[in-house]
């Protein structure tokens, strides 16, 4: 459903992109990890059509995307900081865009608006939400529109677990509708159960794409967290990002 | 793309800075009339706020609408919209505003206390200048990264415009007071819209027999019929030229 081929992009002197190649299809859940500052943003953003890549081509079904822009009719984009126009009402916002769109109100998914009780905020503008309610938003909007592809930047940062749980829950309820979704993350537990592939980046490079029975099999661990920090070891990246990662969990979690 | 507009246009008149300008204008306008006995003084003084206030609000109100709306504009981005219909309905908008802001606080008074040739050269200028200098910042805020580079470079090409160009027209003329400078200088005043604007304006009126055999020559040819055309494209370009290469940027530009 996505290629991308070689892609680079570099601001000024750091390079955030390396030649980047890959292919991601239909009912994959692909979780893009790293540390920050890996490129994961950008690499998302490249897909989206915000960042002009340098080099390289990325294709939507086989469409190339610097052409139409139509090709974003089949994406819905959760941001990791969701910044919106602070006079508009969050319900103003969600008719602009289905007006914008140009999608009758029966196409519209309305299951996160209702879960995450999103009419009594209808009428309050978009600058006096906290934080977590504006991911919420963030989050019902990429879900709104029935998108094939769903690009997910650091989904349940900034989300109270009953929030994050009911956003987990649609996220595999939307794979096992044939779905593709790409979701950037740092809490592995997290992606855990939802991810098929695993793309990891550092410094902006590819270091791998795997889906997670072979990760599974090649470490001999079933916890993704274990599994990568193996690898980590393995393969000698001296990683410091996954050791802190999976201390903190340790501490915080009871398997 | 009007449906992009009509909510640019929503937040602007949200802002009610566009309602502060217009009545600005109206009571300036209405008491030049009435302070004035004779209308014609009254546009001379009316000549001069247009010269210099409306390309200082177009400039700054346009700038700073822009990086206010950052946000909306980096919305639209992720969705199926391109690059350029993004900035035309802003465009559309912020001139739609300050356009009608003009009509009401200058268009009206003029309309009914001297709809003469002279005053309907008042406004086309007017108008064209509005035009001008929204295309103009458009580009400014383009280039600039962020908000006071961005309303810096919209003053200094005020300045530019408004005050610099003149000094420098001045210089040339008195260095070169001893060659035949008629035509160099109708070439120079195409570089400028606030001087073109204002050569318009003044040969409409009786000040214009004042002006000696350089005024003579201008009248022959701006009271001609190819002097409006003259003056109308040369306004244009100055309208899409700018706007054109902030597209351009803007199109490339990583959000």
């Amino acid at each position: 459903m996505i290629r991308i081929e070689n892609i680079s992009k570099r601001f000024r002197k750091l390079q955030v992109l390396d030649n980047i190649t890959a292919s991601f299809e239909k009912e994959q859940v692909v979780s893009l990890i790293g540390p920050n500052g890996s490129g994961k943003t950008t690499l998302i953003k490249c897909m989206l059509g915000m960042v002009k890549p340098d080099s390289g081509k990325i294709l939507v079904n086989g469409q190339l995307i610097n052409g139409h822009p139509s090709y974003r009719e089949q994406i819905g984009y959760m941001p990791q900081i969701g910044r919106y126009p602070d006079n508009m009402k969050v319900g103003q916002l969600f008719r602009m865009l289905q007006n914008i769109r140009n999608i009758p109100d029966e196409k519209t998914d309305r299951d996160l608006f209702q879960q995450f009780e999103l009419e009594k905020i209808a009428g309050k503008p978009m600058r006096t939400l906290s934080g977590g309610t504006r991911q919420k938003v963030s989050a019902t909007l990429a879900f709104f529109f029935n998108p094939a592809l769903l690009i997910l930047d650091e989904p349940t940062a900034g989300l109270d677990p009953l929030a994050s749980e009911i956003l987990k829950a649609k996220i595999l309820a939307e794979k096992k509708k044939g779905k593709l979704i790409l979701i950037t993350s740092h809490i592995l537990s997290d992606i855990d159960e939802l991810t098929t592939h695993i793309m990891y980046l550092q410094e902006g490079k590819m270091q791998f794409f795997k889906n997670m029975e072979t990760l599974q099999e090649e470490t001999g661990e079933l916890r993704l967290g274990k599994a990568i920090a193996r690898i980590m070891k393995g393969e000698k990246f001296t990683s410091e990002w996954i050791d802190k990662m999976l201390e903190v969990k340790d501490n915080e979690r009871i398997y | 793309m009007m449906k992009l507009s009509k909510y640019v246009l929503y937040d602007i008149v949200r802002s009610k800075i566009i309602l502060a300008y217009t009545l600005f204008l109206l009571i300036v306008s209405v008491s030049m009339f009435q302070m004035e006995e004779n209308s014609s003084k009254a546009m001379l003084s009316l000549l001069n706020i247009v010269l210099i206030v409306l390309p200082l609000v177009s400039l700054v109100f346009t700038t700073i609408h822009y990086y206010n709306s950052y946000e909306f504009i980096e919305l639209m981005s992720s969705q199926p919209m391109s690059r350029t219909r993004i900035l035309m309905s802003e465009y559309a908008g912020v001139s739609i505003s300050l356009l009608s802001a003009f009509l009401a606080g200058v268009g009206l008074p003029v309309m009914l206390f001297a709809a003469d040739a002279t005053g309907y050269a008042l406004l086309f200028t007017g108008i064209c200048l509005t035009l001008v200098f929204t295309s103009i910042a458009f580009l400014a805020s383009v280039i600039a990264r962020d908000k006071a580079r961005g309303i810096g470079l919209a003053l200094l090409l005020w300045f530019y415009f408004a005050l610099i160009y003149d000094g420098l027209v001045l210089l040339i003329l008195f260095s070169f007071s001893d060659y035949p400078l008629e035509k160099l200088t109708l070439l120079l005043s195409a570089l400028n819209p606030v001087d073109l604007g204002r050569i318009f304006i003044m040969l409409k009126m009786d000040v214009s027999t004042l002006m000696g055999y350089t005024g003579a020559l201008y009248k022959d040819f701006f009271g001609s019929n190819t002097g409006i055309l003259f003056t109308a494209g040369i306004m244009l370009v100055w309208i899409i030229v700018p706007f054109w290469l902030a597209v351009r940027k803007f199109k490339r530009k990583d959000l």
